[in-house]
């Protein structure tokens, strides 16, 4: 032999699974939802997605670079933070506002925090949530078979109006670009499943706490709970944003506790807020609650329960 | 329900069939024989011989150090050349007795006389057993007597042989189910002699099917015997995992399988009892799984303790390709040599050389607390927490998380996309636990 052996402590064999494939696993989970949205909306969708791509990207490298820190570009998590700021906009939005927004979610949310894993809300929501405050107008403007500004349905609905569930289903409705369509979300959510990189107690938690609050303290009626989950972005929220692993407890228990408090959460904004949306306030308020969620639901080791 | 298992745990690369058809082959040894006074948990054993000293096979060449200890017998007929420190596969140095195997292997008096157990008490088998050096042969190494002396014999329902083989690349307890079940049953017999309120379950993981119809077969005419098919995952075989399987029972890290009515013991182990009580051959040989991509010709070898690793490389046709980690034992839980100059051991249950080191390529990225450490845990603790505890050296943290029911199995360090060594920070952290309550 004439190298030397290495010695580390075992194990000694890992995984493939590594931090950048999981995040390449949500972008392509999220690809139907973008497809969808860029199908729909056509070619402004597709540079707000791109600007808030790129920004995010930009943001994390330029930031890292002054920083001296190494460049983790790579891993893909401004990449999945793109896109979710990107399909969380509505489609006619003046391009600098998804520009500056990538750049709040990266810089401020993230790297000010110290960087992957170390943020404690989700950025791209974060950052969505400073454009809405600051932005009202244009962020809250939905556009639908080009320039016509109408309101989402959900909003109709709030209002009174009937609405058709179908179309909303398909998502032949305004909204962010990505929110629309539930069927091309639940297309994703089953592949993040299948993948087994996210689990499903969040959303099931979620999804279920939502549908009985609106049940209970809305109408005693299923098309009026089924209207609430295809309407908004509880969907894009419960699957792809409820679900960011940094922001999330970590404990089995508390996943299920998280959930049911954005259940909670977003049904009470929903029914008795302002705005008829709520999926963006109620995640960034619960993500500031893991800490506490995660010390109440620390599992019991093996052999120890009961005692 | 399917098959008998444990919640959480992985599924590697198994690596088994490099080795698994490869019958036993007996292996000589060439060179001096080097035996550790200390192959064992517990007190190291206190040598019986001195430097010029004749030896012959069978003859006990160290006496156990304490209750929780062990004997070191001699596998080889020769002189004793010295007595000094020598590395074992730890890394640490160990005073062992090395022999000049003058290659005659004649035995010591008695040796290989056949008896029957049933005539035996059972203070005299427990007594052989110790008398034999006989040890956890799984890898633990807990002395084998004193497992088989609990605080109240009648307390124990349930003897398990281990069969599962968890461990990637290992083959040697398959081989043995293959080639001795009959071993296997006379002595879970010979262990069922002492408990008279015992059942044996002998449990072996699906991926050996060959070895469960075996065994199945064997055991079909005895009362007190089953086997028990477990779900093929890793560490079925890790004692906590294998109590829960076959009798959902559950006991923590400051309790003992015999608080669940439990007596845990490796085949290879049980294989042992039996040759020691019913033939009069103490340990002297071990099986040893010689596999991995790097090396030429995967073997299974029926090697003498004391045989230096180089010999059994050499058996094995070397290295095909260089190897980058050479590991003493399975990829899991085994000790990666720096040296092939080391003994076999009664615990050494495999040499794994592997052409790549799957840990030098996977760099250490930012924890994304993607959760799947807490997923695999077989000791359901949340190892992003405690590690995150480790690297503050934040002892109090650590401990209320119970950190201390870690096992050290290693599946969350395998499973983290972020390749962090979150094992060897439990390691650290719970040695220094340890310390500190010795101190206090």
């Amino acid at each position: 032999m004439s190298k030397l052996l290495n010695v580390s402590s075992s194990p000694h064999v890992r995984d493939q699974v590594t931090s950048q494939n999981l995040m390449l696993d949500v972008a392509i989970a999220m690809i139907p939802a973008t497809a969808y949205g860029v199908y729909q909306f056509g070619v402004k969708a597709a540079l707000v997605l791109l600007v808030s791509i790129l920004s995010c990207v930009l943001s994390e490298y330029v930031f890292e670079t002054l920083m001296g820190k190494p460049v983790t570009v790579s891993d893909g998590s401004a990449l999945v933070t793109g896109m979710i700021l990107g399909l969380n906009m509505p489609p006619a939005i003046p391009l600098w506002m998804p520009f500056l927004g990538g750049v709040f979610a990266v810089i401020v949310v993230k790297q000010l925090y110290g960087g992957l894993g170390q943020n404690f809300m989700n950025p791209a929501l974060a950052a969505r949530c400073f454009l809405l405050i600051s932005f009202a107008g244009p962020m809250t403007t939905f556009t639908y078979n080009d320039a016509v500004v109408s309101p989402t349905p959900l909003a109709a609905f709030k209002a009174g109006q009937s609405v058709d569930v179908a179309a909303m289903f398909i998502g032949r409705i305004p909204g962010t670009i990505g929110e629309v369509s539930v069927i091309a979300l639940l297309v994703g959510a089953a592949y993040l499943i299948a993948r087994k990189v996210i689990s499903i107690r969040i959303p099931a938690a979620y999804l279920i706490t939502f549908s009985l609050f609106v049940f209970i303290f809305g109408q005693h009626d299923l098309m009026y709970v089924l209207t609430h989950l295809c309407g908004g972005g509880i969907i894009f929220g419960a699957f792809f944003m409820a679900t960011d692993y940094v922001t999330r407890p970590v404990t089995p228990k508390g996943q299920i506790y998280f959930g049911i408090l954005l259940g909670v959460l977003t049904g009470l904004f929903r029914l008795f807020g302002g705005s008829a949306e709520g999926v963006s306030y109620a995640i960034i308020i619960s993500n500031i609650l893991v800490p506490l969620i995660e010390k109440i639901s620390l599992p019991k080791a093996f052999g120890k329960e009961g005692k | 329900m399917g098959l008998a298992t444990f919640k959480g745990g992985i599924h590697t690369y198994e690596g088994k069939e490099l080795s698994e058809n490869k019958p036993v082959q007996v292996l000589q040894p060439k060179g001096e024989m080097v035996f550790p006074l200390s192959q064992h948990i517990g007190a190291p054993a206190k040598p019986l011989v001195a430097a010029g000293d004749q030896v012959l096979v069978g003859q006990k060449i160290g006496e156990a150090g304490g209750f929780i200890s062990a004997c070191v017998i001699s596998s080889v007929s020769g002189t004793v050349k010295t007595i000094e420190p020598r590395m074992v596969a730890n890394g640490s140095m160990v005073t062992s007795i090395i022999v000049e195997n003058d290659g005659k292997y004649q035995e010591i008096k008695g040796f290989g006389k056949e008896r029957d157990p049933k005539a035996l008490s059972k203070e005299e088998i427990r007594d052989i057993v110790k008398e034999a050096g006989i040890v956890g042969l799984g890898g633990a190494g807990f002395p084998t007597h004193v497992k088989l002396t609990p605080k109240d014999e009648t307390k124990i329902d349930t003897i398990i042989v281990n069969g599962a083989e968890c461990e990637p690349y290992l083959t040697s307890d398959y081989r043995m189910m293959l080639e001795e079940p009959e071993g296997i049953v006379k002595g879970l017999n010979i262990i069922l002699q002492l408990f008279d309120n015992a059942k044996g379950v002998i449990g072996i993981e699906d991926n050996k099917p060959e070895a469960i119809r075996l065994m199945t077969e064997l055991v079909k005419d005895e009362p007190r015997i089953t086997v028990c098919p477990l779900k093929t995952k890793y560490p079925q075989g890790g004692e906590r995992s294998l109590i829960y399987a076959v009798t959902g029972r559950k006991i923590n890290s400051s309790m003992l399988p015999a608080d669940a009515g439990c007596i845990v013991d490796n085949v290879d182990t049980v294989i042992s009892i039996y040759n020691a009580v019913a033939k009069t051959t103490p340990l002297i040989r071990r099986i040893v799984t010689v596999t991995g991509d790097a090396i030429a010709n995967p073997q299974n070898y029926n090697v003498r303790t004391g045989t230096n690793y180089a010999e059994l490389l050499e058996a094995s046709g070397g290295f095909k390709t260089e190897p980058e980690k050479v590991i003493s034992g399975g990829p899991m839980m085994g000790q990666a040599l720096f040296n092939m100059n080391i003994p076999v051991t009664k615990t050494s249950s495999a040499l794994t050389c592997m052409s790549k080191d799957e840990v030098a390529i996977n760099a250490p990225t930012a924890c994304i607390r993607c959760g799947r450490c807490v997923n695999v845990c077989p000791s359901h603790v949340i190892p992003q927490m405690m590690m995150q505890a480790a690297v503050r050296s934040d002892i109090d943290t650590f401990v209320k998380l119970d950190g201390m029911e870690c096992c050290e199995c290693g599946c969350c360090a395998y499973a983290c996309p972020a390749k962090l060594p979150l094992t060897q920070a439990f390691k650290e952290m719970r040695k220094t636990v340890i310390a500190s309550r010795k101190k206090a």
